[in-house]
């Protein structure tokens, strides 16, 4: 049956929406514009080499990496006991985890200002304790806290739903073997899990390095991460040369930690949210 | 024992770590004071109010609008476009998926900006039909994503001895091909639905001036302070939510055991069957 034709709309939709924009992005990135047309350059990339911009990307990638270590190790316990058999009521612990994700990712964020300001919830409650306040709003610290509170859940469910897989059997033939709980763990648990890990680390690590959202509202300063950067150079500098430049090496950082990712990641190993 | 309870209070603190900020949006929302730091007792005003303000109805009707619409283009197009894809060679539904994994793949900000770059370029005014247009496109690879899997596990027989039946192709897909891959087609939907109404980030670059939706003005409000009706509004967003999951939830363990007992049924038909047939 020939009914390849049929995707024919959408092949036009995805070249006409998808494709020729990210080649414009990619034009602009190489090209200026002089008096008499378009004129090739890699200006725009020399530009980024400057230790403003250095800094910019490299403080994107520390922040993600900082909220992706402290999500795993908090996510990883809690994935951990969640698929233990204690828990009788999986159903509701897992519905109580992906339920903050239906909220507007803003008003998530908006709420951690709500608690950290100066006169806030937490500080009130640190004073009334005679504890010194807190004074983290608009600084880095609260932007990693904003993409831990967000990103939290990407990594507990891929992780449970690994853990929750693993043959019962296995860990039971590790013990009797004679490993104590921390050996089976570490040789045994830890790498059935890995690719649940592997899942959760690349969906934080991710939207925690291209976010412009949560260190716009909860960071200090004009340009904290990259994607600050990009949108500024968009929506008020209109430079699309440096800011298209800017889209393109965010992609390639991409494609890298997906590559690195990839490597490890094993087919169906990850969670789905849905 | 120690463990045990060590284990339930970690659970605890991760649950109010993930909860606090949510409560607090919704019990700021009974406050009498306008602002965040003190507490003035209890008020349903901004309930009141929120139903009056025309900003705040008039983003909520786009951001409605724009879900609805983007997800029924969507699902149209990517059903249509999955069993194209599904009745390619290896190699052209290779390429074809590859395409439609980009804007999965791309940060939001990445399509934002590059979708904006086009329209501009194209000298389309921005507004509803380029946010339409943006939300459309990021939309259909999720449904064809459902709705692919479900194409690859039916059983492809069951379509020719429909046509072997007498049917016309067209009766075939209505009655044999979209049964079966029904379930596919309402998880893209609803994908898509929930994807549009969350989005804030491409939204913001696809818009101009004049047609906000929800997540663009909170956006714009965030940094001077957020008018308590927002709160209002989102305690009723997450409330709506909950309700539905629990809902759905309900519905479905309702399914599992009704399943599960005339499965249990059929055993024991089965298995007191042949004694049956001892005593006829």
């Amino acid at each position: 049956m020939k009914r390849q034709w049929l995707a024919s709309p959408y092949i036009v939709w995805m070249i006409m929406f998808i494709v020729v924009p990210m080649l414009l992005v990619l034009f602009y990135s190489v090209t200026e514009q002089t008096a008499d047309g378009y004129r090739f350059t890699f200006d725009h990339f020399r530009r980024f080499v400057d230790p403003i911009y250095i800094n910019v990307l490299f403080r994107s990638v520390a922040l993600a990496l900082i909220s992706t270590v402290i999500c795993l190790l908090l996510g990883y316990p809690m994935a951990a006991i969640l698929a233990s058999k204690e828990y009788s009521r999986k159903k509701i612990l897992y519905m109580l985890i992906v339920l903050p994700m239906w909220m507007n990712i803003l008003l998530r964020t908006y709420a951690w200002m709500t608690l950290l300001e100066r006169n806030g919830i937490i500080n009130t409650i640190l004073s009334f304790l005679r504890l010194p306040p807190l004074d983290i709003l608009y600084t880095n610290k609260a932007v990693v806290l904003g993409m831990v509170y967000n990103f939290l859940p990407f990594m507990i469910l891929p992780i449970y739903s690994v853990l929750s897989k693993i043959d019962e059997s296995v860990i039971e033939a590790a013990q009797d073997l004679g490993g104590n709980s921390f050996t089976v763990f570490r040789r045994v648990i830890f790498p059935l899990s890995l690719p649940g890990v592997m899942s959760g680390i690349t969906m934080v690590f991710m939207p925690a390095v291209t976010t412009f959202v949560i260190s716009r509202l909860l960071g200090g300063g004009q340009f904290t991460l990259i994607g600050n950067l990009i949108e500024q150079q968009f929506l008020s500098s209109g430079d699309w040369g440096f800011g298209s430049a800017l889209s393109v090496i965010m992609m390639l950082l991409i494609l890298a930690s997906m590559g690195i990712m990839s490597k490890y990641e094993q087919e169906g190993g990850g969670g789905a949210l849905w | 024992m120690v463990m045990r309870f060590l284990k339930k209070t970690y659970v605890f603190l991760i649950f109010a770590f993930l909860y606090a900020p949510i409560l607090i949006l919704i019990i700021f929302s009974f406050n009498q004071s306008k602002s965040r730091a003190n507490w003035e007792g209890i008020t349903l005003k901004w309930y009141m109010e929120l139903f009056k303000d025309r900003q705040i109805m008039s983003a909520l009707y786009n951001t409605i609008l724009i879900a609805v619409l983007s997800s029924i283009v969507a699902t149209l197009i990517g059903l249509i476009a999955s069993i194209g894809i599904f009745s390619m060679k290896k190699l052209q539904q290779k390429v074809v998926l590859n395409l439609n994994y980009i804007p999965i793949l791309n940060p939001d900000i990445v399509t934002g900006i590059s979708l904006m770059v086009l329209y501009i370029f194209m000298k389309m005014p921005l507004g509803f039909v380029t946010m339409l247009l943006a939300h459309i496109t990021f939309n259909i690879p999720y449904v064809i994503l459902s709705i692919l899997p479900k194409l690859k596990q039916m059983n492809k027989h069951l379509y020719e001895a429909a046509l072997d039946l007498g049917a016309t192709p067209i009766e075939a897909f209505w009655k044999v091909i979209l049964p079966e891959i029904m379930p596919g087609i309402i998880t893209g939907f609803l994908l898509a639905f929930t994807l549009s109404i969350d989005d804030f980030v491409i939204s913001f670059f696809t818009t101009g001036s004049g047609f906000d939706n929800l997540s663009i003005v909170i956006f714009g409000m965030a940094r001077r302070g957020i008018s308590p009706k927002i709160n209002a509004l989102s305690t009723l967003m997450f409330i709506s939510v909950l309700a539905l999951l629990i809902i759905v939830n309900i519905r479905m363990s309702k399914d599992n055991t009704e399943r599960r007992s005339k499965i249990e049924k059929s055993k024991d038909n089965g298995r007191y069957l042949p004694d049956v047939g001892h005593d006829i």
